[in-house]
């Protein structure tokens, strides 16, 4: 009696495990990503949002836990909270809060580091690998909860004073005082 | 091959000396120990025959084993206690060298303090230690729990994030020495090695001064490695790297101001040759993955003209 109880048990409990997704963590990106977009651009208007190979990595990235923390990561090993804080902002704007004022999709977001915006976000083209504005672009999204409850980042190292990624409440992206007509 | 052994028992210091001294006086008891109660268990075995012993005479041996038992654990507390206090003779020595230890995933950061901020050495992965002088190490980590350990020069030292410690060494005979990472501290926690090199100390001074030079200025170098000059700072490499007397002075990866003089790449990983140094530059992931070294994809002409130029930071 007790034999078939548990076969059907362990075969519940393998069904469940099966379920489970195992975290992908991209440690070897192609090199279509790895290249820094360079060169001269004439125009940052592209047909169809970002080009190229790194659009599809953008959008997988926005449900990888991964990315998000090799973003928490370079967000201040590149010296993003230099300006921006840790989601505060300071010098820069807030990334915590419900104003983007270029956008709050990720084709926005990466177009904002790679490009530069006026009055002081420098352009960083050709400086950082695409996988990593990628990886940076997740990041700065589950700061102000955009990346949903599901996945998050790393907690911080130092003493947290702000709600984790993945509790912080989503902020609904709204027109910010002064921003450009849409 | 990349020298050095890291052989606990070939102590190169005075430390690694005390702990040598301490692991054999430990051999002996338990040797001792091991012969006597293997000789008694034959002895039961090989006897089945002899008379019982008496109530007293039970007593008796057992009191004996008693006794035994005691003088061995004594003598190993004696042995224990004496060389934990003589492992650090050194407190208070005179003429140290302090070098400052940043263990950082997957690779050690060393700084020599100067007199001035010019006068400061930054390397990575390659402890040079002049001969017969205390050396005080400061250990601190940047990211997760790292541990110091160079067998033949002294036993480990946990590097623990907020938590600076010190320890010192001393090498009594000139050599290279082979350390590791010795506290797991993620995907690449076996591949952080470092090397210690015990010189003179007028080679140490030698190297001391070699070091604080800046990079070769534009016109020291080759057209080709001019051109690799202008991919370094242009490309990625600027957002990680300092190389003093350039731009470039991030201080994320690798000081490389003089990279081509080290010995290994990527912490002990790899000798440093240029077969190597290629394959670093441009598939880091392949040779070390989880790395924060991010692949740099280039082609031929562009690699051989950067890879000019890092085989010129000598």
């Amino acid at each position: 009696m007790k034999m078939p109880v548990a076969a059907v048990a362990l075969l519940a409990a393998s069904a469940l495990g099966s379920g489970c997704k195992h975290e992908s963590r991209d440690l070897r990106p192609t090199e279509a990503v790895s290249k820094a977009g360079g060169g001269v651009v004439l125009s940052t208007l592209f047909a169809g949002g970002v080009p190229g190979a790194i659009a599809g990595t953008l959008q997988a990235n926005q449900e990888n836990a991964y990315a998000m923390n090799e973003g928490k990561r370079l967000f201040d090993a590149y010296n993003c909270s230099g300006c921006h804080a840790h989601g505060g902002g300071g010098i820069g704007p807030a990334l915590m809060d419900a104003k983007w004022i270029y956008g709050s999709a990720p084709q926005n977001v990466y177009a904002t580091i790679v490009e530069g915006r006026p009055n002081g976000m420098p352009s960083f083209r050709g400086k950082l690998p695409d996988f990593q504005v990628a990886q940076l672009v997740a990041y700065v999204r589950s700061m102000s909860g955009l990346a949903g409850g599901l996945w998050a980042p790393g907690r911080n190292d130092s003493m947290q004073v702000k709600p984790g990624e993945n509790t912080v409440t989503m902020q609904s992206p709204v027109r910010a005082e002064g921003a450009p007509p849409p | 091959m990349i020298p050095g052994s890291g052989y606990a028992l070939a102590p190169a210091g005075p430390q690694a000396a005390r702990l040598a001294q301490v692991f054999w006086g430990f051999f002996a008891v338990c040797v001792v120990v091991y012969v006597v109660v293997v000789a008694l268990l034959l002895l039961g075995v090989l006897r089945p025959g002899a008379a019982p012993l008496d109530e007293a005479g039970r007593l008796r041996l057992v009191a004996l084993g008693g006794v035994l038992t005691a003088v061995a654990l004594v003598a190993l507390l004696v042995i224990s206690i004496r060389g934990g206090h003589e492992l650090n003779p050194m407190r208070g020595a005179k003429d140290v060298l302090t070098v400052h230890v940043i263990g950082r995933q997957w690779w050690w950061e060393l700084r020599y303090p100067g007199t001035a901020p010019d006068q400061q050495v930054v390397t990575a992965n390659e402890l040079h230690i002049p001969v017969g002088r205390p050396v005080l190490l400061e250990l601190e980590s940047r990211d997760v729990i790292h541990s110091f350990w160079v067998p033949e020069l002294h036993g480990k030292r946990d590097l623990v994030p907020g938590h600076d410690s010190t320890t010192y060494l001393q090498a009594d005979r000139p050599g290279v020495f082979r350390g590791q990472c010795a506290e797991f501290c993620g995907a690449q926690h076996a591949q952080m090695g470092i090397l210690v090199i015990a010189e003179p100390e007028s080679d140490f001074q030698a190297w001391l001064a070699a070091e604080r030079r800046p990079a070769p200025p534009v016109s020291g170098l080759t057209p080709d490695a001019q051109r690799g000059r202008e991919l370094f700072l242009r490309g990625t490499c600027v957002m990680c790297h300092r190389v003093a007397g350039t731009p470039a002075g991030a201080t994320m990866g690798p000081d490389l101001t003089h990279l081509a003089s080290r010995r290994t790449l990527a912490a002990g990983s790899l000798p440093n040759v240029h077969e190597h140094l290629r394959r670093w530059v441009t598939d880091a992931q392949t040779v070390k993955p989880g790395s924060h070294m991010p692949p740099t994809p280039l082609g031929t002409e562009d690699q051989h003209s950067l890879l000019a130029f890092l085989e010129a930071l000598r």
